[in-house]
């Protein structure tokens, strides 16, 4: 009996080293465009740091902090056109206002203010998700459907190391194989799923060796290496635009904060591990590094960028909280294209009442 | 007017969808080569390719998931799922997905989904292939539910589904597919959705029902009007949101109601139409509302005799019906 059981030495992806010492190919991006993205990161940080006090303050409700994904985020959603399709998880806010995403309507989420599921109308971006994978299968008929048109769109669906335990992700990847759907299924390995470590969601040592199962192409990444994220992300997505299918991509990288401002990762994470990654392998830290090795960023500038995200998020913040409050009665509409006779008759019953039918 | 059978009508309305609107395609399980296990999608395949007519893999949530993403895209998916019985393993697709994405995006994005599903028992067809399943789709605000019990009423509707901006459960019962026949137009129409439809008129009783039952009801009633009872059948249709005018009219218009369906009585569409009809016209009521339907069990057994012990028939209705007109 011939058996085979793969040993799981799937290789790892990099660009930078954890000095940020170039050990691969760099991607053809100007200076201008790497210093944008790095902004962008200490930008979206500065964002999470001070979502996650609006919440302690109480002044906003649960947040689900990214902090540590930041070059896995921007440097995947930079490939990403107005005209292709995504569907993110909630901790992908990072990638989503770098890709344009206003970054008062980001706060809306944990405010609590319906427009935050608003969604400019330049962009396809859906709601995102609260069911851990349910995305996974959207993507799928977005890309479908593209395919179907003849366009040469793609379709990218965000998802972490806990959705590939569902089965829509399992079904979402099979689907997009055997249709050879133009789908991206960029998953952030950030180690935790709430208080799971990885090893408890999956036997397997990587989540990109799913891949093989399906007959689709998959690629491992050092997720806290903006260029390998980078390069990763347009090899996927010109294969999408090229009729050559689905890609699944793994981001390795790590989840510094909690998984929600709910939640106390010191009661089941180590602390060395946190400092390890937090010390050592911060993307914005390597990034910064490579920078400077290259002349093109120092003190000046890093205290000029610091001071612009604190411009931007204090605006974002003011913009938020001056936002008009949402009408409650609101809460009847967008049921259904054309109200019900009988939600019409509920809503006037309920403003009649003060928020009751009878 | 042709007379076709119920699943004719199913096909003739696809058929005609794919023909006048690029944008409608058809995916589920065994759907193409084979034209469905009920040949409900016969000869589309070949008439549409099978790009249009997509053989999807073995995953009904996948099916019901695709096709909510190819909506937002702008499409008209109609999705299949091959029991209704299967439906379950989708169920966090339609009821969290496509029934809720117009309500959390502010309306910025809809589901014009529809997702037929074969449900229903009388078929020799055992646990997993006979049960009802409308009930727990009756409960979830986003969704439209509908069950038409005719050829005439199946084209129409489910023309209209297709054409409905919000997700379309469509319900259809398996029993029916060849044994009801009907008149049909050979010109365009539809039927809309949401509308109850009075059958037969009557003043002594009136009976609510959908899919077979509301045949076997039909039949009840005739025997009855030859003993001088003349009973008014509503034809539900859709099952949410429900017609509660209609169903109020109705029930003031004789004053004593009976609600038959085949799926399980705890928790089913009876309990919601007599609770309505309480609420709002209790008083012009002449007898208790009575509830005619499925035992609280899980679904139909495989064995022969507990499947027609189970299922109600028009002798089991006759007498449910004549008991409530000599009340």
């Amino acid at each position: 009996m011939q058996t085979y059981t793969w040993n799981g030495d799937y290789p790892l992806y990099r660009v930078l080293d954890e000095n940020g010492v170039v050990c691969g190919q760099l991607p053809s991006l100007s200076d201008d465009k790497i210093i944008e993205m790095y902004r962008w990161m200490i930008i979206t940080r500065y964002f999470d740091q001070r979502a996650v006090n609006l919440q302690r303050q109480g002044r906003t409700g649960t947040y689900a902090p990214f902090s540590g994904q930041e070059a896995a985020q921007i440097g995947s959603f930079a490939l990403i056109e107005k005209d292709d399709w995504l569907f993110t998880s909630y901790r992908d806010l990072a990638g989503l206002m770098y890709y344009g995403f206003p970054m008062h309507q980001s706060l809306f989420f944990s405010m609590g203010h319906p427009f935050g599921g608003h969604v400019p109308e330049d962009m396809n971006v859906l709601p995102y998700q609260i069911i851990i994978g349910a995305q996974t299968l959207h993507a799928v008929g977005t890309a479908w459907a593209s395919k179907l048109k003849g366009e040469n769109r793609v379709s990218v669906t965000y998802f972490g190391d806990g959705a590939t335990s569902q089965g829509d992700f399992h079904e979402a990847l099979n689907f997009a194989s055997v249709y050879k759907a133009p789908t991206i299924f960029f998953c952030q390995n950030n180690q935790w799923a709430i208080s799971v470590p990885l090893h408890r969601q999956m036997a397997t040592p990587t989540i990109a060796q799913k891949a093989l199962a399906y007959g689709m192409e998959g690629i491992r990444v050092d997720g806290n290496d903006l260029f390998a994220v980078y390069n990763a992300m347009k090899r996927a997505v010109d294969r999408g635009r090229a009729g050559e299918g689905p890609t699944l991509i793994e981001a390795v990288t790590y989840r510094l904060g909690s998984h929600t401002t709910a939640d106390d990762p010191t009661r089941y994470r180590d602390a060395d591990e946190l400092m390890e990654w937090k010390d050592k392998r911060d993307p914005i830290i390597r990034l910064r590094k490579f920078l400077e090795n290259k002349g093109i960023w120092n003190e000046s500038l890093q205290k000029d960028a610091e001071q612009q995200a604190k411009v931007l998020v204090d605006e974002a913040i003011a913009a938020a909280e001056s936002f008009p409050k949402p009408n409650p009665a609101d809460v009847f509409d967008y049921v259904y294209s054309t109200a019900t006779p009988d939600l019409v008759e509920q809503k006037t019953k309920f403003l009649q009442h003060g928020g009751r039918e009878r | 007017m042709a007379v076709i059978s119920y699943i004719e009508a199913v096909t003739q309305a696809l058929r005609e969808e794919m023909l006048s609107d690029q944008k409608v395609f058809i995916l589920g399980e065994d759907v193409g080569v084979r034209g469905g296990v009920f040949r409900a999608t016969a000869g589309l395949y070949e008439e549409f390719g099978a790009d249009r007519v997509i053989d999807a893999p073995l995953a009904e949530s996948a099916i019901a998931g695709v096709a909510i993403g190819a909506a937002a895209y702008g499409m008209r998916p109609v999705a299949e799922m091959q029991f209704a019985d299967f439906i379950m393993t989708a169920v966090n697709q339609i009821v969290n997905e496509a029934a809720k994405m117009r309500y959390r995006s502010n309306g910025d994005w809809n589901c014009p989904v529809v997702i037929r599903a074969p449900y229903g028992g009388g078929v020799h067809g055992a646990l997993y292939h006979s049960q009802s399943i409308e009930a727990m789709f009756c409960h979830v605000p986003g969704l439209k539910v509908v069950a038409p019990s005719t050829p005439y009423d199946v084209k129409g509707m489910l023309k209209s589904a297709i054409h409905d901006n919000d997700p379309v459960l469509f319900l259809e019962h398996k029993r029916c597919y060849r044994l009801i026949k009907g008149e049909v137009p050979e010109s365009d129409y539809t039927v809309p959705i949401g509308k109850a439809d009075i059958k037969r008129d009557g003043s002594d009783l009136t009976v609510f029902s959908y899919g077979l039952m509301f045949h076997y009801v039909m039949q009840a009633a005739e025997k009855l009007a030859l003993e001088g009872v003349q009973t008014q059948v509503v034809d539900l249709r859709t099952l949410y949101p429900l017609d509660r005018e209609t169903i109020i009219a109705a029930a003031k218009s004789t004053g004593k109601v009976l609600i038959v369906h085949e799926d399980n009585k705890e928790g089913g569409l009876g309990s919601e139409v007599s609770a309505v009809i309480a609420e709002e016209c209790l008083f012009d009521l002449d007898a208790p509302i009575q509830r005619l339907c499925g035992p609280d069990v899980p679904a139909m057994p495989y064995s022969p005799p507990m499947e027609k012990f189970f299922m109600l028939n028009p002798d089991k209705i006759y007498q449910a019906m004549k008991e409530l007109a000599e009340f």
